[in-house]
């Protein structure tokens, strides 16, 4: 109503009105989001460094020198092949969670809570707990790896295992989140849809699955996988407690090496670029998936 | 085809006792309806037929078989949901394919990927498509095979969800309330599909609803629940001519019947202080006087009891007089007059504000004080009574 008044006879008052109730929203929007995004572009071409008197105007070199830097490209690989892992894994393991869990009625907020526990603590905290837990001579699972016949496992100092036990670390911190948003998934499913499923014949699991879980969980699916992905290409907290990006170089990821250019180096311009490229690659994974998944989802 | 058995069925849900020891036989190729008001147990019962949900006492018999162990989809019974129950990510072609889908194909041809390797798949879904488009034109859905469930209207799923029923050619179809998310007119219009769908398939068709318009108007018998009891089981006729019992004869019947309390004095009944022109039955306690059963007279005729006029509604064909009796403990009474009966009542004077309403005997019900209903031979003219 109020639009099309507006369209027929622009009314001064009524549309001074409209930007002053729209005037709080945009200011914050521009605060948080916008004047920093914008800050991130300038700095990111120039060679400002935290506390230099005169900076200079680079153009695109700053991007240029990180497309060549080899410990840059290196995190990039390292991040993608973590992102590998925890993605299908932490997807997968969530929706395993939640079907398991989704039938129990009155065990059903027990097992929730355990699976939710790793979410709710710190994950700095926790790092410290896995540190002693994987500990080739000090840490409990040296039993289970010696009683395996595998010796004593360096998980966190081989450079071939690094990226792996921080993934699998991200994929238990992960789980309990996901199976939380499929669970309520699940039960946005019709309970008669199960039921013309029994009718039509589709009693067994795998059709059950098929036919009704699967397809009517897509939007959820689709939510879990855009939010995992984008917490796995977050990873940063595991990197710094544990290894720093060691063994060589082998668990250095994205977020980290910005992190040492940014924070440790105070090279700012610099690490403003990565971070601009970080930004790229999170931007172009969510709007691939959602173009992927979207025409899956049904409504 | 087949005729159902329900031999002495029993349910309860934790501590409360849903059904009660139901016994009912369905006949071959009938219409039957399972109507009450909510919580009557008419679902369950429907849904221990199905075999959604198992019957705690009792057994199930569809044709020759006993069903008790069988699996929903081994029953040979199709189900039409209240909500539908469509697939909402497939079209309409395969929501109706789904269950030749399942019988026909092998488990690995339903996987995905895996079945693209079966050369047999694409041949065996050739065939289900033809018996597809075939029952789709039986309901006019040809148009409407490519699209979502989203994409349609209401009337359109039901149809869709008749399809999947149909597809399979199930021995009895099974309905749940399957006109409840219509609008008003396109139920009336659905009834009639309904009820033509049943003279084509001349199938056994077991169907709940709470809306006694429905069970009226399609059924060849209507199966009365209340209290997880069978109240009564009759042709829609018989529930309304005779029902056995007062709560039959409240459910039934719209407008609802009058309730009103009688005593018997010297040989007549008594109403609120009226000697009515029946003849006292022994036992009776409630008379119950449909909206057919009384007429408009004149102030002060012996037998008719005086009313206070609350609406007059015009229907076009008839009209419906509201009115309260004098008696607190009597539920309100409606008398139905056709248009040229109101006419004349008018003209004679008979509609004012006070109403007296002269009973019918003939159509007049009686029930004692349990509610059962006392034998209509005992309701008569009284011997020299005005008629």
């Amino acid at each position: 109503m109020s639009l099309a008044i507006a369209a027929t006879a622009p009314d001064a008052p009524l549309l001074r009105t409209g930007h002053a109730f729209a005037a709080p929203a945009a200011l914050l929007l521009a605060l948080i989001y916008i004047v920093p995004v914008a800050v991130l572009v300038w700095l990111s071409l120039t060679d400002y460094t935290l506390g230099a008197v005169e900076t200079r105007f680079l153009g695109l070199d700053n991007f240029s020198h990180a497309l060549a830097d080899p410990v840059f490209r290196r995190s990039i690989v390292n991040t993608f092949v973590y992102v590998a892992i925890v993605l299908p894994a932490g997807v997968l393991l969530g929706l395993g969670a939640a079907l398991l869990v989704h039938r129990r009625i009155r065990s059903r907020s027990v097992w929730e809570v355990i699976y939710f526990l790793p979410v709710t603590s710190t994950l700095i905290a926790m790092a410290t707990v896995w540190q002693f837990l994987l500990h080739p001579r000090l840490g409990p699972v040296r039993e289970i790896t010696l009683a395996l016949g595998l010796g004593e496992v360096a998980f966190l100092s081989d450079p071939a295992l690094v990226l792996p036990t921080l993934a699998a670390i991200g994929i238990w911190q992960l789980v309990g989140f996901n199976m939380i948003l499929f669970l309520a998934g699940l039960s946005a499913i019709p309970r008669d849809l199960y039921e013309a499923a029994a009718l039509d014949g589709a009693a067994g699991g795998i059709d059950r699955f098929l036919r009704v879980t699967w397809p009517l969980l897509g939007p959820t699916t689709m939510f879990v996988t855009v939010t995992t992905s984008i917490t796995a290409f977050k990873v940063f907290d595991t990197v710094r407690v544990l290894t720093e990006g060691g063994p060589a170089g082998a668990s250095e990821v994205l977020l980290y090496v910005i992190y040492l250019e940014g924070f440790q180096y105070f090279r700012i311009g610099y690490a403003a670029a990565l971070t601009l490229i970080f930004l790229a690659f999170i931007l172009a994974f969510s709007i691939l998936q959602a173009a992927a998944l979207d025409r899956r989802v049904h409504y | 085809m087949a005729a159902i058995g329900l031999d002495g069925i029993g349910k309860a849900f934790g501590s409360t006792r849903v059904l009660r020891d139901v016994t009912l036989a369905i006949r071959d190729g009938e219409f039957l309806t399972l109507v009450g008001p909510s919580g009557c147990g008419k679902s369950t019962l429907l849904r221990i037929i199905a075999g959604l949900e198992r019957q705690d006492r009792g057994s199930v018999t569809i044709g020759e078989r006993r069903v008790d162990a069988l699996r929903p989809s081994d029953r040979g019974v199709a189900m039409v949901f209240q909500s539908y129950a469509l697939y909402p990510h497939l079209t309409v072609a395969r929501n109706i394919a789904t269950p030749l889908e399942m019988q026909r194909l092998t488990l690995a041809e339903r996987l995905p990927l895996l079945r693209l390797l079966s050369p047999r798949r694409r041949r065996v879904m050739r065939g289900i498509m033809e018996e597809v488009e075939a029952v789709a034109a039986s309901l006019r859905l040809d148009g409407l095979l490519a699209r979502k469930p989203a994409e349609l209207s209401g009337g359109q799923r039901q149809r869709v969800a008749l399809g999947r029923a149909m597809v399979r050619r199930p021995e009895a179809f099974l309905m749940d309330e399957p006109l409840s998310n219509l609008d008003a007119k396109l139920r009336v219009h659905m009834r009639g599909e309904l009820a033509d769908l049943h003279r084509r398939l001349g199938a056994t068709f077991v169907y709940v609803t709470h809306d006694q318009t429905e069970a009226m108007t399609m059924s060849d018998r209507v199966a009365l629940m209340l209290g997880g009891r069978i109240e009564q089981l009759g042709t829609p006729a018989a529930l309304y001519d005779t029902p056995e019992t007062l709560a039959v004869a409240t459910f039934i019947g719209s407008p609802p019947i009058a309730c009103i309390p009688v005593t018997a004095d010297g040989g007549a009944l008594v109403a609120a202080g009226t000697r009515l022109a029946l003849s006292a039955v022994a036992g009776a306690a409630t008379l119950g006087l449909r909206a057919e059963a009384v007429a408009p007279v004149r102030a002060g005729t012996a037998g008719a009891l005086p009313a206070t006029l609350r609406r007059a509604e015009n229907l076009g064909a008839e009209w419906l007089l509201h009115a309260t009796l004098d008696d607190p403990a009597a539920t309100p009474i409606v008398c139905r007059l056709s248009a040229e009966a109101q006419g004349a009542a008018r003209e004679r004077g008979l509609l004012g504000d006070r109403l007296w309403l002269l009973p019918d005997p003939v159509r007049a019900h009686l029930f004692d004080a349990a509610g059962r209903r006392l034998v209509a031979a005992a309701v008569r003219p009284r011997v020299g009574a005005p008629a």
